[in-house]
């Protein structure tokens, strides 16, 4: 894996005088040599629009453009790049399904079912859905340990769920949820899944086929990728009942004075000029995970977050949210330290050259769940290492000292 | 791994103590004004309540949840006002501003233990801990004035 770490050129710099321990991922990840070449070669020799040009650069750049929609339905084994659409995003990619599938097929009534855990991205959407169509959103409860069991799925669904939205690895717990088995109890009653892989997607494998999941979405950012890009993945059955929520250029088929009809998919959800280089981007990140390999980088990250979680319960009042079980959990561990409040943690860690997440996580409800209203969080990637964690572990002890003992 | 000097001009003694044993702290009763505030990115929330006559403030007093800055700052700012007029309290809130923001600022008040707070201006990321109690009674002060 130290191989793989110099391929990061910003890992290599000191921060407040110290290495930089960077442990913010699951916020945003790194970005190799690889991606960024691949960016800049773009913008330098290919930089044209897309399905327009006859001309070479045009072609070049819809090629590339293509092609990347090409690796990610291999990444996350899709059947057809028809169900591939290029999103700003996880939040667009979730907003895009409660406005186009949602408005459509949600009446007064109908329930929306989702968990505690979502990030805001993942709530709203379907909150304020709910809202608009008089729906019934409903939760589905959390165990002491910030899982979900299968038993409470199988309560919380009725014949009356239309729609299960729910996150495949949870940004602040950790939990990974068995979204293969959700998806069986909500297609019995009829309902769709819509699945928020954001923090899944860049740490382990996703087969949607397998998963039978009917929408899921995930960003590039977070896995290697340009920021501004992310994947809507879609049934092709559900997306071609689906209007498009975006009119203007790409989306068009033919455009008269009273009537317009669209492009085939995917193209009919991508209006306007997209984030070129930043999907032929996330293409070179897929193949840069992809020759790493999933199976390793998740195999990598367990044994991070196995180490961290008992080197972090040999400090004295560190408090661990989530699973314990290492297995059960994504690259990330949620804390709070007693007597120092997380901001101040942050900035303790922050002088001392390493940076992680300190507030509620976009996750309100959680957090009120929890019943805290901020904690720190440290997140890993493959390019972390058990130093990583030893500095991190030296830092709450040094934060825990300074505002404890010398105040 | 000793201490950091950068880190002991943000925490401060005197802010610590008042992290600590924050003053004022609690919920004014009857006739006041009450104004709840939070910062919608890390979740700190403030809740100020201030007892206004004739155009003084006569007493505040603080609740809320956040960090040692967010937290400190409160507590002075709540022992500054008191007796203040209103138009000096807004100045207050001005002057607090501009030490946030590193410039200069006038030193016709006391300010108190509040100058111990002039730190946090090298500390971007905990500007808006530190404003938060300003902004919120400058919402309250406007709203009776």
């Amino acid at each position: 894996m130290n191989e793989i770490r110099k391929q990061f050129p910003v890992l290599n710099q000191e921060v407040n005088g110290h290495p930089l321990v960077y442990l913010d991922s699951a916020a945003t990840s790194q970005k190799p040599i690889q991606v960024l070449e691949t960016v800049k070669r773009y913008y330098e020799f290919d930089n044209s629009n897309v399905h327009r040009g006859v001309h070479t650069l045009g072609n070049r750049a819809t090629d590339s453009y293509e092609g990347a929609r090409e690796k990610i339905r291999k990444f996350i084994n899709a059947k057809s790049t028809k169900e591939i659409i290029y999103t700003r995003g996880t939040t667009t990619s979730l907003n895009t399904v409660a406005a186009a599938y949602g408005r459509m097929n949600i009446k007064e009534g109908d329930e929306i079912v989702i968990s505690y855990m979502e990030h805001h991205s993942n709530l709203i959407p379907w909150q304020q859905l709910a809202k608009e169509k008089g729906a019934v959103l409903k939760y589905f409860e959390l165990e002491q340990d910030g899982t979900i069991t299968l038993d409470t799925v199988r309560k919380t669904i009725t014949d009356k769920t239309k729609i299960v939205a729910i996150t495949m690895a949870s940004n602040v717990l950790g939990t990974i949820n068995p979204i293969k088995e959700i998806a069986e109890i909500a297609h019995a009653a009829g309902a769709v899944i819509v699945v928020d892989a954001a923090q899944a997607a860049p740490h382990m494998k996703i087969d949607v086929q397998d998963l039978d999941c009917d929408f899921l979405g995930f960003s590039g950012h977070k896995m290697c990728g340009p920021t501004g890009i992310g994947v809507l993945y879609g049934k092709q059955a559900l997306l071609e009942d689906m209007e498009p929520i975006e009119f203007g250029g790409e989306m068009i088929d033919f455009v008269d004075l009273h009537e317009s009809t669209w492009k085939e998919l995917p193209w009919k959800f991508e209006g306007g000029t997209p984030n070129i280089a930043g999907a032929i981007g996330l293409g070179a990140a897929i193949d840069f995970l992809t020759e790493i390999g999933m199976d390793k980088i998740a195999e990598h990250e367990h044994s991070l977050v196995e180490y961290a979680l008992s080197e972090m319960e040999k400090v004295e009042g560190v408090s661990i949210y989530g699973p314990r079980d290492p297995q059960k959990r994504c690259g990330l561990i949620t804390f709070n330290i007693d007597g120092v409040h997380p901001h101040d943690l942050a900035t303790v860690l922050d002088m001392n050259g390493i940076a992680v997440r300190a507030g509620h996580h976009c996750a309100q409800p959680l957090m009120k769940w929890l019943q805290c209203t901020a904690t720190a969080r440290a997140s890993f990637y493959m390019y972390n290492t058990k130093e990583d964690i030893d500095r991190l572990v030296e830092g709450l002890r040094i934060a825990k000292e300074y505002f404890n003992d010398v105040f | 791994m000793s201490f950091n000097n950068n880190l002991d001009q943000l925490y401060r003694s005197v802010i610590m103590d008042h992290y600590k044993k924050p003053r004022n702290k609690g919920s004014l009763d009857g006739e006041s004004v009450t104004i709840d505030m939070n910062n919608p990115t890390c979740g700190d929330r403030i809740h100020l309540t201030l007892k206004i006559n004739d155009g003084i403030v006569e007493d505040a007093k603080f609740d809320g949840e956040g960090c040692s800055i967010s937290m400190s700052s409160a507590s002075m700012m709540t022992e500054v006002i008191k007796g203040k007029k209103l138009e000096e309290a807004l100045e207050l809130a001005q002057i607090f501003s501009k030490m946030m923001l590193g410039e200069d600022y006038t030193d016709k008040y006391d300010l108190g233990d509040v100058e111990a707070l002039q730190g946090v201006s090298k500390f971007p990321a905990r500007i808006k801990c530190a404003t938060l109690a300003w902004k919120a009674m400058e919402k309250g002060v406007n709203e009776q004035k």
